[in-house]
């Protein structure tokens, strides 16, 4: 069981941190969300750079041959910054599922998309997408773009796709990129509730009213501080389900680690709307970046529901 | 760090699992804030001791085995697991003790903790007054110098002593100070509860049973041999055990982990197919399951040598809710028999009774408001702001 960060997933951590801060921070998103994704492409290009988008990716196709603990590092950075585009897809769930030379350009930096229904019926971003698919129980097929629907996060769009000819795949290697998919989307959340209370606290210390800091009134202090306790106490269940992923109790630890960090990070938008009142509730204001993308991912890559209703099973059965 | 337990580990916790195996008794022991209760818990600490289990993460000389976090916590594990007695020994053991090691004298820890140990001497925490509960620097017992003994002489009242009626030595703090203000200028005092000048009064508790005491001082002696750390020095030395309460000591997961067990096989066992009551019963074990891995990630960080500071403040709010949830979603599951505490009653009453002594949950050791006050203060660096204080 290893579960404290060793020096590289710091490393990792900050490299992540400073890529994004130098293709512009928040203005990656906002960009995103505006319509405008050439910072998000330039941000993706420098992340492949990095070796992100090859983490999954063995080193003979030309990946880092990272561990599901590298992956869960780099995926609370991307929520943290609410960083925009298919990453969930490209880097967790493909390269489980497509033949090596697509791996190989996945790790190069080729932005890749895909449906995998029921639980991802539609393909995130295709249209910034170069690489599109579909994914069944046990196929996979290269895909063409259909209608696309408005997503509730601004971050990502909704791209309902046809499948081409059908590839027959292992069910077993699929059911394992859902795993790390919902674990993805699991540490996502965890760092995007991060940063929504991190925006919560630093905001609650300087707006004042009734002459004082609203951070000094306790009702806030005690909503903040349920935050707190919901994110840390989510978080060792992601850490530990990336340690458990191939074990025979990797699924319900999953299923627990999305259950747990949808629930932190669901309260951790709802508290930070809250304190910051209606100026967090503009467009103008990053907050909402983070406020509609947690409820998108609580309920894609499998809704608390299926992940509860796993869990009982696998509980039941023992 | 890596947590991958050692082959010491893993005998270690076999030769704990293999102990209890044999010695848990097969019947649950009275409640242990009951006159018989009571005995019987004491009894069953002097057996634990004579297997070297009271106290673990001791040293050898005063009874343990000189254990590190991580045997303790598997310790811990097994203990729970295999449905041991609870702790009537664990206010000394968990509070006073800590603080006897960092601050004690080399007399004092030679006097006590031998004793503490083996369920000789028992120990009740004497905190709370009237007017001092969350606030505890509010207290208003005294402590009066008496140069010509050699000692000091206490007055007031303490109140919420738990299990006092039957312990035999008790320890708190007093006003020694009479010119300095809230928490300066207290004392930490040990003294026996048999002692000339003190009355000790049961309080009966909402769950029946009278484990609760308050303690009257009239002009009781101290010598200078009782007093723990420096004059005037309590409250800091106090805190150090406020930690200790909160944070790993008191509540190792293997209690929760133990408890979301039992919910799960009751939920097996009574076939519930109630959506909600499923739900329930997989946040209960979510739960448990996220206060084990937030644990092993704690005990890592410490093996480490990080300063945990106010982090106790968030176990203890997560482990004292979860405890109401899983005891709620037990009696759920029980329907209309939940009412039930008879021993006729599904797991011989125990659901009712573990229900009401998780109610206590949020609000000893510090209630939930203050540690939350705590997280958002300590950890996320809020503002303080003002508090009315009495002078």
């Amino acid at each position: 069981m290893r579960f404290v960060p060793t020096d590289e997933h710091e490393a990792l951590g900050e490299a992540i941190d400073e890529i994004i801060a130098g293709c512009g921070g928040v203005d990656v998103p906002r960009g995103w969300a505006n319509g405008d994704t050439a910072s998000g492409r330039r941000l993706w290009s420098q992340l492949a750079d990095l070796g992100l988008t090859g983490l999954r990716v063995s080193e003979d196709d030309g990946g880092m041959g990272g561990t599901p603990q590298d992956m869960v590092v780099a995926f609370e950075r991307l929520g943290y910054h609410a960083a925009p585009g298919p990453y969930i897809e490209s880097v967790a769930f493909l390269p489980h599922v497509v033949p090596s030379d697509i791996r190989a350009q996945i790790a190069q930096g080729v932005i890749a998309t895909t449906s995998a229904a029921p639980h991802a019926p539609w393909a995130v971003d295709a249209q910034i997408s170069d690489l599109i698919y579909a994914v069944g129980d046990s196929w996979w097929a290269e895909a063409t773009v259909g209608s696309e629907e408005e997503s509730l996060s601004a971050l990502r769009r909704l791209v309902v796709v046809d499948p081409g000819e059908r590839t027959s795949s292992d069910s077993a290697a699929i059911a394992f990129a859902h795993d790390e998919a919902s674990l993805a989307a699991a540490a996502y959340l965890v760092g995007a509730g991060e940063r929504l209370l991190d925006e919560a606290v630093s905001y609650a210390g300087v707006r004042e009213q009734f002459g004082r800091p609203i951070g000094e009134y306790q009702s806030l202090k005690h909503q903040l501080a349920d935050v707190r306790v919901a994110l840390s106490f989510a978080r060792p269940l992601v850490h530990g389900a990336a340690v458990t992923l191939s074990d025979h109790t990797g699924p319900r630890a999953v299923s627990a680690a999305k259950v747990a960090a949808g629930v932190a990070a669901r309260r951790a938008a709802r508290t930070a709307l809250q304190v910051h009142g209606a100026i967090g509730y503009t467009a103008e204001h990053h907050l909402g970046l983070w406020v509609t993308q947690v409820p998108a991912l609580d309920t894609a890559w499998g809704t608390p529901a299926t992940h509860r209703a796993r869990i009982a099973r696998a509980l039941r059965a023992e | 760090m890596n947590l991958d337990l050692t082959p010491e580990h893993e005998t270690f916790a076999a030769e704990a699992r293999a102990w209890l195996a044999e010695n848990v008794p097969a019947q649950r022991l009275p409640s242990m804030d009951s006159a018989e209760g009571f005995v019987a818990h004491r009894q069953w600490e002097a057996t634990l001791a004579e297997g070297r289990w009271s106290v673990v993460s001791w040293p050898e000389q005063f009874g343990g085995r000189d254990a590190g976090l991580v045997e303790w916590v598997l310790f811990e594990e097994e203990y729970y697991r295999a449905g041991a007695p609870t702790r009537v020994a664990q206010n000394g053991i968990s509070l006073l003790a800590p603080i006897l090691f960092d601050h004690g004298t080399e007399s004092q820890r030679e006097r006590y903790l031998a004793d503490m140990a083996n369920g000789t001497t028992i120990w009740a925490q004497a905190w709370s007054e009237p007017g001092a509960g969350s606030d505890l620097a509010a207290i208003r017992s005294t402590a009066r110098r008496d140069e010509g003994r050699q000692g000091w002489v206490l007055n007031g009242q303490k109140i919420w002593s738990s299990r006092a009626v039957w312990a035999d030595r008790g320890f708190g703090l007093f006003r020694s100070d009479p010119e300095a203000q809230r928490h300066r200028g207290l004392t930490y005092f040990l003294f026996p509860l048999d002692a000339e000048g003190i009355t000790v009064r049961p309080i009966a508790q909402l769950d029946g049973e009278t484990g609760f005491a308050e303690i009257f001082f009239d002009d009781v002696f101290v010598p200078d041999d009782d007093v723990l750390g420096a004059p005037g020095d309590g409250w800091r030395v106090a805190m150090s055990t406020a930690g200790n309460e909160r944070g790993l000591s008191l509540r190792a997961p293997g209690r929760f982990l133990a408890a979301a067990e039992r919910l799960r096989s009751l939920w097996v066992r009574e076939g519930a197919n109630d959506p909600a009551l499923d739900d329930a019963v997989v946040d209960a074990w979510i739960g448990a399951e996220a206060y084990r891995l937030f644990t092993w990630n704690t005990v890592a960080r410490a093996l480490d040598g990080a300063d945990l500071g106010a982090e106790g403040s968030m176990n203890k709010l997560f482990w004292s809710e979860l405890d109401v949830s899983i005891h709620e979603t037990g009696l759920s599951l029980l329907g209309a028999r939940a009412e039930s505490r008879s021993t006729a009653a599904v797991d011989g009453g125990r659901w009712v009774d573990d229900y009401l002594f998780a109610l206590a949950g949020p609000i000893y050791a510090g209630t939930n408001e203050i540690q939350r006050n705590i997280v958002a203060e300590r950890i996320l660096g809020l503002p303080r702001g003002e508090r009315r204080e009495r002078s």
